[in-house]
């Protein structure tokens, strides 16, 4: 079984590249390059250093004490929520503004939910003394107000998308349309593993450094590269593939994925696409998604912005139906929660996106000597006006 | 049986006028009267706009179109009820609104317009099946590619004797432009600029390079411009250098809110047509 996208863009039955024609040569000139691009030692020498010196990496993979005593195992936490902009998007945004230059593109678009991919691309855009244009959904817009406010500092100007729900999802098709009006000078960065092929495997590819890192440093904490589970949220799902990705092929290492019960799975406020989603096509990809009979996609909910999102990226609905990863979910409750526990017991304030994965240590029940690791995605700075409500509750 | 788009163009080779219009729109039922009305004021060939939650190829007009279309409730399943009676005169319901319309029959090929999403969760096979039986001649789905057409469903739309529109845009290569024709059977969608529907009015240098370019490449298949044409001069122009031109973010602004559907649609067409509008 291969967990790797083929020749045709698919994960199997899921991903392609369904596209109306305005965008082909755009898509086209990236499938047909980006290989060979992100291959060129060139490519690789710049985008390290700047992994080093400018984002931080190698983030630390660190032994959790507190918390396993907790839940009397192995906690590691692997630190995203320490690079640079504060969150795993970084990895992408750096791979992908290098390719736009290799690829002359002088302007920059970027979708963001909960601010942090269009932090993150806002940055590498000042970084690289390229224009730079976020959209957001207006929902968005406000509960991440602090995030809107660091990219416009970082002189993005932030778009607000109007249409549907006002979030992600919505975000993500006005980027598709700006695209569309600008196809010449324009590199659209999406921010997860989401999208037309190539795209996903491409974010894919950056984010696995993450579990690259994670393989050394356990060699050299615990003798032993592989761990016996990963946990990571899904929103897309690119801070997952690339705690997953170097693990794919090593089925004793158990792969889960937290999605956003939000309110509850059956609630009707939810985001938890393995579940209530079904196969069809959103952004350009087939995969799952949440959507009525007739095929129209509807409104997720979560507390977290960032796993606020209708469907998955193709290589998480590859992994769901073939059974290679786990697909577990999370409520806001359930995320507050584990947030909380995380700052008490280890003074470390996460995002609530990643929330979500910690979570998931209530329902584990991992063993004693067993070694998990948690992809802590993100910190928790731009929800702490949602932590002080809820905390008054 | 000839596809009714082929008899269009064999029968007409100048100034034919496609009018795009969002099913559900203004109001659930207004449909046939929209097809009976553009058909007895001389429009050629209708385009019936299959409402989607996240219409990605479309400017606000039609995003908002499609939104009202879908909160009045509008399906493919129900769009499909609503077009039951449409090649049948008189008809099979005495209450429809239906024909007959001022020319007989309707003969019109009427083309469905939506993205790919609705159709796969109705399913291909039985899409292309029933829009058949409704008398449908053409489909465009602006989100299927070319690839995906020719190795899933290019065998299914031709034992329903239904043509697929591909678009084309300024960006599209030669090469690619030659592949779209050779797979081509109805007719060639001309994006005239890069854009999404409804962006921009007017066709200036570019565009006019555009369609020389395309025009001197001697397609086989006709060629129908699109996407910012809104008024008599813009399809005037559009008119020199295709087969004709489609019409869809201006019809939907001019009905949008209309008081008396029938007299703003024959005020529309006989502004964009001038003095060739039938009365
Ligand atoms: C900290 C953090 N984690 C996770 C996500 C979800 O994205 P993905 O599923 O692509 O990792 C986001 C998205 O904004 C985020 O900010």
């Amino acid at each position: 079984m291969s967990y790797q996208v083929n020749e045709k863009g698919y994960y199997g039955n899921f991903g392609g590249a369904f596209i109306p024609e305005m965008l082909f040569p755009n898509v086209d000139e990236l499938r047909e390059n980006y290989l060979s691009i992100i291959q060129e030692e060139n490519f690789q020498n710049e985008l390290n250093d700047l992994l080093r010196d400018y984002v931080g990496r190698p983030s630390p993979l660190y032994y959790a004490k507190r918390l396993s005593a907790h839940y009397k195992t192995n906690i590691y936490l692997k630190r995203e929520d320490l690079n640079h902009t504060g969150a795993h998007k970084i990895n992408n945004t750096l791979g992908q503004i290098l390719l736009a230059k290799r690829l002359g593109k002088t302007r920059i678009i970027a979708e963001t939910g909960a601010g942090q991919h269009g932090v993150a691309t806002a940055t590498v855009c000042a970084l690289m003394g390229l224009k730079c244009i976020v959209f957001m959904g207006e929902v968005d817009i406000k509960r991440q107000a602090p995030n809107v406010a660091r990219m416009k500092l970082l002189g993005a100007e932030v778009i607000p998308a109007t249409s549907g729900s006002k979030t992600l999802k919505d975000a993500t098709n006005e980027a598709i349309r700006d695209w569309i009006n600008n196809p010449l000078d324009t590199y659209y960065i999406i921010g997860s593993v989401v999208g037309p092929h190539p795209y996903p495997d491409m974010v894919a590819r950056f984010q696995s450094v993450i579990s690259e890192e994670m393989k050394k440093q356990l060699l050299e904490k615990i003798g032993n590269e592989n761990p016996n589970v990963v946990i990571a949220c899904v929103g897309g799902g690119s801070n997952a593939a690339g705690a997953f990705y170097h693990y794919l092929d090593n089925l004793n290492v158990r792969l889960i994925a937290v999605e956003a019960a939000g309110k509850g799975i059956d609630s009707g406020h939810s985001a938890a696409t393995s579940v209530l989603g079904k196969p069809g096509i959103i952004h350009g990809s087939k995969t799952l998604l949440m959507q009525t009979e007739d095929g129209q996609i509807t409104e997720p909910y979560s507390i977290s912005a960032g796993l606020d999102y209708p469907g998955v990226g193709p290589i998480h609905a590859h992994l769901f139906e073939t059974g290679r990863a786990e697909f577990a979910s999370a409520t806001d409750d359930e995320a507050l929660k584990a947030a909380f526990l995380l700052c008490e017991l280890e003074g470390i304030i996460p995002a609530l996106e990643s929330a979500h994965a910690l979570a998931h240590l209530e329902k584990l029940n991992a063993k004693e000597q067993e070694v998990v690791v948690i992809n802590l995605s993100g910190r928790g700075d731009k929800d702490l006006e949602t932590y002080i409500k809820s905390q008054k509750g | 049986m000839e596809n009714r788009i082929n008899k269009l163009f064999n029968s007409k080779k100048k100034n034919i006028l496609s009018v795009y219009f969002t099913a559900g729109f203004p109001n659930l039922n207004d449909t046939l009267t929209i097809i009976q009305e553009l058909e007895n004021s001389g429009v050629d060939m209708i385009e019936i706009g299959m409402p989607f939650s996240d219409p990605l190829a479309d400017g606000p007009t039609i995003q908002r179109s499609s939104e009202i279309a879908l909160e009045n409730g509008m399906t493919i399943k129900l769009l499909f009820g609503q077009l039951k009676d449409i090649r049948i005169n008189p008809p099979s319901n005495a209450n429809a609104i239906a024909p007959p319309f001022s020319r007989g029959n309707s003969e019109l090929p009427l083309v469905l317009m939506g993205y790919l999403n609705p159709v796969l969760q109705y399913g291909m096979e039985n899409f292309c099946k029933d829009a058949s039986a409704l008398g449908i001649s053409g489909v465009i789905i602006p989100d299927l590619p070319l690839q995906e057409y020719l190795d899933e469903y290019k065998s299914i739309f031709e034992k329903h004797n239904l043509k697929n529109i591909f678009l084309i845009t300024p960006q599209t290569s030669e090469a690619r432009i030659r592949l779209i024709d050779e797979h081509s059977s109805g007719f060639i969608y001309m994006v005239s600029s890069a854009s999404t529907t409804g962006a921009k009015s007017g066709i200036g240098a570019d565009q006019e390079l555009y369609f020389k370019r395309i025009q001197s490449m001697a397609l086989k298949n006709p060629t129908v411009i699109g996407f910012g044409i809104s008024d008599n001069k813009t399809f005037s122009k559009a008119c020199e250098s295709a087969n004709g031109a489609i019409i869809g973010s201006a019809f939907i602004k001019a009905i949008d809110g209309s008081k008396d559907l029938k007299k703003d649609i024959k005020d529309f067409v006989k502004g964009i047509l001038g003095e060739r509008a039938l009365v």
